[in-house]
């Protein structure tokens, strides 16, 4: 009924499946169709990766064919990134940054329905294209012409699901824009919001800047094909490079963009665990935007090896080393929180503490990759493949875990099994390691990326690295079972708080958080804020 | 419910909808649809991309009619109002960075990989081995002349008439915003009005000019990285200005139908911003692509 239209008259009656799931405008809804459906692209993705590791287990050619192989990696790629981890942030997003802020909904709430329900309308055709002639795409995910343009017929289906994907991440970052500029509770300043609301914020102005080049530089791949043009074909005076260029400008960003929430994240983890205010609100918040600012203009450092001129290679090589002064500040601060503090480690305590360790080290390395005479050596090696799972594995995917531990009371109105979920982190944490520290020798050694065979010199750490593989993957069904059994309301009940040392508005509501919350303004008390009022 | 008064106190939450799962399928459709009469089928494409424009056109219609009779019952408070207003800035802050990867791609193209087939920079081997004696110029289809040699649209000609017609349609419309608030409903649709038309008026002219450039001067699409790029700057432009001439259109019905009032006509505002976004993209258009 057009007319029914009012803000709380569904408080007591329950929506209809279909109503609730397919046509719904709750954030709390949407969140959790958002976190499911990461969850099931996160197996996806990894059972991609296990057909990679089980191949590469021992030298030769075993299970796949190269073309196939060429597949799983591109695939496996874009189903994490613009199926897993984004997805997962914006889940949490939708769940939380309403809760946090004391609003109602998302600003937008039927676009929010809109930006979740385009997804898997868009993996649908990605994932499509492994059944068609020719296969899915195997020319790796940055899609680089002139070997994207070589594919088989599922070219334009990638290029159209990658725009589908970019559509949802717009509209999703707009409602997040809107939501916390205009929907915060009368008393929440900007600077008293939690810091996941700020790693969103920024997050969501870094979406709106780029996934639109990303949009124009896949159109240009898919005029380069069908339409004759030349942006790409340096016969008709376009470059190759210059669609390198274009997509690292999006690309850069793009690595932020799955990194800055989960570093706000463990900002609201360890205060918890450690029960201290986090150390340096405002810095924090200012490294934040400082890091995004600098992802505009490091991108290049992606291509070191495509035959810059030195001016360009010296530029991105000093701007990218700039980046670990913020990410200094970051991971400073967060010890600090931590110095002194009464401790306990519970399983998001503990995730959020791996983070810290084995982002930094996924941090260092790129820190090595900066370097353009090292970048020489390392450039598309097994080395670029170990630093950047270590910060988007152990780093985003991590903060995830974390995340979801942090908050499934809050969810679901119960706790989790703490032991299975510690037997999860210890095995995560090692097989995790097991699986990608090897790959940094791997690289030194000169271990290319991206193919399925290798020298008999590099067999027992890539024998390590697959066990490790299989043994991460085999862990996480750990992770789902205990998700299943929270959501389906197996164990104790959860408080309010939760959790001893959380403050923040979101542990003033009921666990499990009611359908609707806070449709009138909450009143704001400084003394249950995360970080109380650090202006003063 | 009758119409009851919005409450500016208390937060607003719409129910639900099924227009975006309508519009999901509808754009899964579409695209699916571009997709495989690209690889020349035919038999699957035309038929899924048919039906995509249908359900696009079916949720448009019906996912705006929800959102104005909403509006015109007065279920919307001034918070709704901010989050449309936010909402419409920042959809077009993607489009201007849409528009600024094909600028980036025409700057890139005329400042470093011309001058470098040209043996510039790092570009020498290029030039040694591969096309020797390759002399760099702008306008260039590349050291292969690909799609031949082409002919240029001058820009003190149609373009500048364009430009003056772009000028003054934003300043019509200014006049009808004026209007509009100063509740002159009849001055309000004239000048509405003729910027309608004069949106139509530049997509007439720009149509006439692509046909003299394919006809008359050789220049295509495929004219190299020059046809490229001036056909993707000013097509994506051309396809900007008519949404937003049919968005235009829609708001003169809407105003004839007496929708807005001299303080909440958010509809004609976003329309309004997005008219102006697209005429500064011209302008930028025509001083980069057809001046410079």
């Amino acid at each position: 009924m057009a007319t029914h239209a009012a803000h709380h008259d569904d408080h007591d009656h329950k929506p209809g499946f279909v109503d609730r799931w397919f046509f719904g405008t709750n954030h709390k809804d949407i969140g959790t169709l958002y976190l499911l459906f990461s969850l099931l692209m996160f197996f996806i993705g990894g059972s991609m990766a296990l057909i990679i590791r089980a191949e590469l287990f021992i030298p030769g050619m075993q299970i796949v064919n190269p073309e196939f192989f060429n597949q799983m990696t591109t695939v496996h790629a874009l189903v994490m990134i613009f199926g897993a981890v984004m997805p997962a942030f914006v889940g949490l997003g939708n769940w939380m940054i309403p809760l946090m802020i004391g609003a109602p909904d998302m600003a937008l709430p039927r676009m929010n329905n809109w930006s979740f329900w385009i997804l898997p309308f868009a993996f649908l055709m990605l994932l499509s294209t492994l059944f068609m002639d020719g296969g899915g795409p195997a020319g790796g995910w940055t899609l680089y012409p002139p070997l994207s343009l070589q594919g088989g017929n599922s070219m334009p289906f990638v290029i159209f699901a990658i725009h589908m994907m970019g559509i949802s991440s717009i509209m999703g970052a707009i409602n997040i824009i809107a939501t916390i500029l205009n929907l915060r509770a009368p008393g929440m300043d900007l600077l008293k919001m939690p810091v996941f609301v700020w790693t969103w914020l920024i997050t969501a102005f870094l979406l709106i800047a780029v996934m639109p080049v990303l949009a124009g530089a896949v159109t240009m791949l898919l005029t380069d094909k069908f339409f004759l043009t030349s942006f790409f074909n340096a016969a008709g005076g376009g470059d190759p490079v210059m669609y390198q260029h274009i997509f690292w400008f999006f690309g850069h960003p793009e690595v932020y963009i799955m990194i800055l929430p989960a570093f706000g994240v463990v900002s609201e983890i360890i205060p918890t665990f450690a029960r201290k205010p986090l150390f340096g609100y405002q810095a924090m918040v200012y490294a934040t935007a400082s890091i995004a600012f600098l992802s505009f203009i490091v991108w290049a450092h992606h291509m070191f090896t495509v035959g810059m001129p030195l001016g360009g290679e010296l530029f991105f090589m000093y701007a990218t080393m700039l980046i670990a002064i913020p990410t200094g500040v970051k991971v400073f601060n967060w010890v600090s929180t931590m110095w002194k503090g009464s401790m306990t480690f519970e399983t998001p305590m503990l995730f959020a503490l791996g983070f810290v360790v084995m982002f930094t080290i996924g941090g260092f390395s790129g820190l090595m990759l900066a370097i353009v005479p090292a970048d020489f050596q390392y450039h598309d090696t097994y080395f670029v493949v170990a630093h950047f799972h270590y910060v988007l594995v152990t780093g985003a995917v991590f903060s995830i875990m974390a995340a979801a531990y942090y908050w499934l009371p809050k969810w679901t109105g119960v706790m989790y099994s703490e032991t299975l979920g510690k037997w999860h982190f210890w095995l995560s944490t090692f097989f995790v390691n097991l699986l990608f520290f090897p790959q940094h020798f791997l690289g030194l050694a000169g271990m290319p990326r991206r193919i399925p065979d290798y020298n008999i010199a590099f067999s027992d750490f890539n024998m390590w690295s697959s066990i490790g593989g299989f043994g991460f993957g085999l862990s996480q069904l750990l992770f789902a079972w205990i998700v299943i059994k929270s959501a389906r309301g197996h164990g104790p009940r959860a408080t309010a708080q939760v959790w001893e040392g959380a403050k923040g508005l979101e542990w003033t509501v009921p666990s499990p958080a009611p359908h609707h919350t806070f449709t009138t303004p909450p009143v704001i008390d400084d003394r249950v804020l995360a970080h109380g009022d650090v202006t003063h | 419910m009758a119409n009851h008064a919005p409450d500016q106190n208390i937060y607003y939450v719409p129910h639900g909808s099924k227009w975006p799962l309508v519009g999901s399928i509808g754009l899964f459709l579409l695209v699916g649809g571009f997709a495989n009469l690209m690889n020349g089928n035919r038999t699957l494409g035309l038929p899924m991309t048919l039906a995509g424009v249908a359900i696009m056109l079916v949720m448009l219609y019906g996912w705006f009619g929800n959102v104005i009779t909403e509006s015109v019952r007065g279920f919307y408070n001034r918070q709704v109002g901010t989050s449309f207003r936010m909402g419409m800035i920042w959809f077009i802050f993607s489009e201007v960075m849409f528009f600024a990867a094909f600028f980036g791609a025409l700057f890139y193209a005329r400042m470093l990989s011309v001058p470098w087939l040209g043996g510039e920079g790092d570009g020498v081997a290029t030039n040694a081995f591969l096309w020797q004696g390759f002399e760099p110029a702008w306008p260039s289809n590349g050291p292969q002349s690909i799609g031949g040699e082409f002919g240029l649209i001058p820009a003190w000609s149609v373009p500048l008439l364009n430009t003056l017609i772009l000028l003054t349609s934003g300043v019509t419309l200014t006049i009808a915003h004026h209007a509009l608030k100063a509740g002159n409903r009849a001055q309000l649709l004239i000048w509405l009005g003729v910027t309608v038309l004069l949106g139509c008026v530049f997509l007439f002219y720009q149509a006439e000019e692509y046909i003299h450039a394919y006809r008359d001067l050789n220049l295509t699409l495929g004219s190299g990285v020059y046809g490229s790029t001036f056909f993707m700057l000013t097509g994506f432009h051309g396809l900007h200005v008519t949404l937003g001439t049919i968005m235009l259109a829609v708001i003169w019905f809407r105003c004839l139908k007496g929708h807005f009032t001299k303080d909440d006509h958010f509809g004609f505002e976003a329309v309004a911003w997005y008219w102006h976004f697209v005429d500064v993209v011209w302008l930028a258009l025509f001083l980069f692509v057809y001046v410079l």
